[in-house]
C-alpha cells in the first residue's frame, strides 16, 4: 500500500488553508457532495479564459481553433481517464443531466417511434436499487409513467448491501440502471456481475458512477457497463461538467435530449437530421472552460495515483468506523467492515438529529453532510429520516478523523 | 454567532420535554408538512373555535430547533383568539427570516424570541418554520381558506 504524502497535497488546496465558525482549522468531511479544487484545476480554468476563450466547434479565427483543441483534448483526457475512446465520451452538466439524457432517450424513442433498443412496452422492466440517489431513480420513474414500463428494485440488506436476487432479472428486464457506490452507505456494488446477469437477458445496464470514479481507478472496458455517468465536481474538477460514457455503437442509435445549435447535421424548415456522437448530445455552447479544469482534475488525480488515493481513504474510513464505534449511543448505516466499501460513513446517534450533530460538528469546524443525502427511500429502508455522513478524499487526514470523533462526543455530552 | 447562541435553554428544555405532542381530537383541520431537504416530518391537527384556537396537536420527527419551535407555539397560541394569533406567527417568520438583521418584538413573540439565533444560521430556519407553517396551512384550512 502506497501511502499519500497528504501534508504537501493540502498544499496544493488553498481552500483548506482557511478557517470556519471563527478561528476553527476547516474540516472538510464532505467531498461526496463536493470535492474541493487544487491550483492546477482553478489555474487551468483562468488561463483558458485569459488566453484561449472562444465558442468551440464554430469560428475559423485562432482563438476557435485552440479553444475548440483544448475541449476536444480535455475529451480524450477524460476518455483515457477510465479507459474509453474519446468519440465515446459526451460531456454534460452532471451527472444527473447524463443520467436524465439516457432516461429520456427511452421515452422520446418511445414516443417517437424511435430505435428498437430505446423503445420501451408495457410489460417491460426498469430495475434499480433501494440505494439508489435520486438522480438515478427519480428519471425511471419518470420514464416507467411516460411509456407504461414497470419498475422494479433490488433491495438494500441489513448490513448495507444490495440483495441480488437473481429472480428480478428476467426477459422483461430491459434496463437496470445502479449505483457503482452508494453515496450513503459506502458500498461498492458488482458492477461486472450485475453487468453480466443483465447483458444475459439483453438488458442495458446504466451506472451512476459518481461516487466511484473520484475515488479509485475505473475502466469501463472492465466494468462492463453499457452507460456510466459522473461529475466533474466531486473529483477536483469544477462545477457545470459531468460526464456520460456510452458504448459506441449505443450512443450511435441514441436520441438526443436537448436540441439546437452544434448537435446538428443538416437543418431545413420544416426538418434536422443530427450530428454524430458526441456532438449530437452537446447542443449549445458547451461548458469548454469547465471542461478543461476537468482535464486538468484527471491529470492531477492520475499523478497522485487512484490506486493509493483509494488505499488512503479506505485507511481513514476504517479509522473513522473504529471510532464511531467506540462512542456509546452512535450507529453506523452501512457496511462495518471494509471490503468492497467506499469512504462514505454515514451514522446516527441515540437522541441527537442529524441536523444537531452536524451544527455542533460545523461549530468545531467539521464540514459533514446531514440528511437523506438525497436517497430518501434508503433511509426510509433503515427506519431513519436522516443521517450524518462524513466523506473522505485524498487531501483528508488522520488530524480530520479524530475531529470528526472529537466533534460527535461533544454533539452527544451537548443534547445528553 | 456560536452554537450556544443558537441552543438556547429554553429550546433545549422543550426539545427534551415538548408541550402538546400527541394527536388528539376534535379538530378541524388535519395538514402533513415534510422538510425536503432533511426528510423532517410533522403531522399537525388544529382546533378552531367560536375564534379562539382550542388545541394543536402534532405528531413530528426533527431536530431540536423544529421540535421546540413546535412546542412554543403550542404554549403561544393555544387558548388565543386568532386576531392574537396571527400577529404572532407574522412575527416569528419575519425573525426567523430575517438574517439575523431583524431586532426581535418580545412583547408579541414570548419566549419565541429564544429561536432569535436561527436566522443566523439559514440552514435551520425552514427547521424552525416547519411546525408554524403546518400550524398556518391546518388552521386556513379548518377557517374554510386555501393556505397561500
Amino acid at each position: 500500500m502506497t501511502l499519500l504524502d497528504v501534508d504537501t497535497l493540502r498544499k496544493d488546496f488553498p481552500i483548506l488553508e482557511r478557517s470556519v465558525r471563527g478561528d476553527r482549522r476547516l474540516v472538510y468531511l464532505d467531498s461526496g457532495a463536493t470535492s474541493q479544487k487544487p491550483y492546477a484545476v482553478l489555474n487551468a480554468e483562468r488561463d483558458f479564459y485569459e488566453l484561449h476563450n472562444a465558442a468551440v466547434h464554430r469560428g475559423n479565427h485562432q482563438l476557435a481553433e485552440e479553444a475548440t483543441d483544448a475541449y476536444e483534448q480535455a475529451r480524450a483526457t477524460v476518455a483515457g481517464f477510465i479507459g474509453a475512446a474519446a468519440d465515446e465520451v459526451v460531456f454534460t452538466r452532471n451527472a444527473t443531466e447524463a443520467l436524465n439524457m439516457v432516461a429520456y432517450a427511452f421515452s422520446n424513442a418511445t414516443l417517437d417511434g424511435g430505435p428498437d433498443r430505446f423503445t420501451l412496452r408495457p410489460g417491460d422492466e426498469i430495475l434499480i436499487t433501494e440505494m439508489e440517489h435520486h438522480a438515478n431513480l427519480v428519471p425511471w420513474q419518470q420514464v416507467a409513467k411516460r411509456t407504461g414500463a414497470t419498475l422494479r428494485w433490488f433491495g438494500v440488506t441489513d448490513d448495507g448491501r444490495l440483495d441480488l436476487d437473481p429472480d428480478l432479472i428476467t426477459e422483461r428486464t430491459r434496463i437496470v440502471a445502479v449505483t457503482h457506490q452508494s453515496n450513503v452507505l459506502g458500498t461498492i456494488n458488482p458492477i461486472a456481475r450485475i453487468a453480466q446477469m443483465a447483458h444475459a437477458v439483453g438488458a442495458i445496464v446504466v451506472v451512476d458512477a459518481c461516487q466511484s470514479v473520484p475515488h479509485m481507478a475505473v475502466d469501463v472496458g472492465d466494468l462492463g457497463a453499457d452507460f456510466v455517468a459522473f461529475s466533474g465536481h466531486k473529483m477536483l474538477g469544477p462545477t457545470g461538467i459531468g460526464c456520460l460514457w456510452a458504448r459506441a455503437d449505443l450512443l450511435a442509435e441514441m436520441p438526443p435530449m436537448l436540441t439546437g445549435g452544434s448537435m446538428i447535421e443538416q437543418v431545413f424548415m420544416d426538418h434536422s437530421t443530427f450530428a454524430p456522437p458526441p456532438q449530437r448530445f452537446e447542443a449549445g455552447v458547451p461548458n469548454i472552460a469547465q471542461a478543461v479544469g476537468l482535464d486538468a482534475a484527471c491529470r492531477y488525480l492520475d499523478a497522485v495515483g487512484l490506486q493509493a488515493i483509494h488505499d488512503h481513504e479506505v485507511h481513514l474510513t476504517g479509522l473513522a468506523i473504529e471510532g464511531l464505534n467506540d462512542i456509546a449511543g452512535i450507529r453506523i448505516i452501512g457496511p462495518a467492515d471494509l471490503v468492497d466499501r467506499g469512504a462514505a460513513v454515514s451514522f446516527v446517534a441515540d437522541g441527537v438529529h442529524p441536523h444537531d450533530l452536524g451544527q455542533v460538528l460545523d461549530d468545531s469546524g467539521v464540514a459533514v453532510r446531514v440528511g437523506h443525502h438525497c436517497a430518501w427511500p434508503l433511509h426510509r429502508r433503515f427506519s431513519i429520516p436522516a443521517t450524518t455522513r462524513a466523506s473522505f478524499y485524498l487531501y483528508n487526514d488522520e488530524d480530520d478523523v479524530a475531529d470528526l470523533l472529537a466533534g460527535t462526543r461533544r454533539a452527544l455530552e451537548f443534547f445528553a | 454567532m456560536n452554537m450556544e447562541t443558537l441552543y438556547q435553554e429554553i429550546i433545549l428544555d422543550h426539545y427534551r420535554n415538548p408541550r402538546g405532542k400527541g394527536l388528539r381530537e376534535p379538530f378541524g383541520a388535519q395538514v402533513h408538512h415534510v422538510n425536503p431537504t432533511c426528510g423532517d416530518e410533522i403531522t399537525l391537527r388544529v382546533q378552531v373555535d367560536e375564534g379562539v384556537i382550542q388545541d394543536i396537536s402534532y405528531d413530528a420527527t426533527g431536530c431540536s430547533i423544529s421540535q421546540a419551535a413546535t412546542s412554543v407555539m403550542y404554549e403561544q397560541l393555544v387558548g388565543q383568539p386568532l386576531d392574537q394569533v396571527w400577529p404572532v406567527v407574522e412575527e416569528f417568520v419575519r425573525l426567523i427570516e430575517g438574517r439575523g438583521k431583524v431586532e426581535p418584538n418580545e412583547d408579541v413573540l414570548g419566549d419565541g424570541i429564544a429561536f432569535a439565533g436561527v436566522a443566523s444560521f439559514p440552514a435551520r430556519v425552514k427547521c424552525a418554520l416547519l411546525g408554524w407553517m403546518a400550524f398556518k396551512d391546518a388552521t386556513l384550512q379548518a377557517l374554510g381558506k386555501d393556505f397561500t
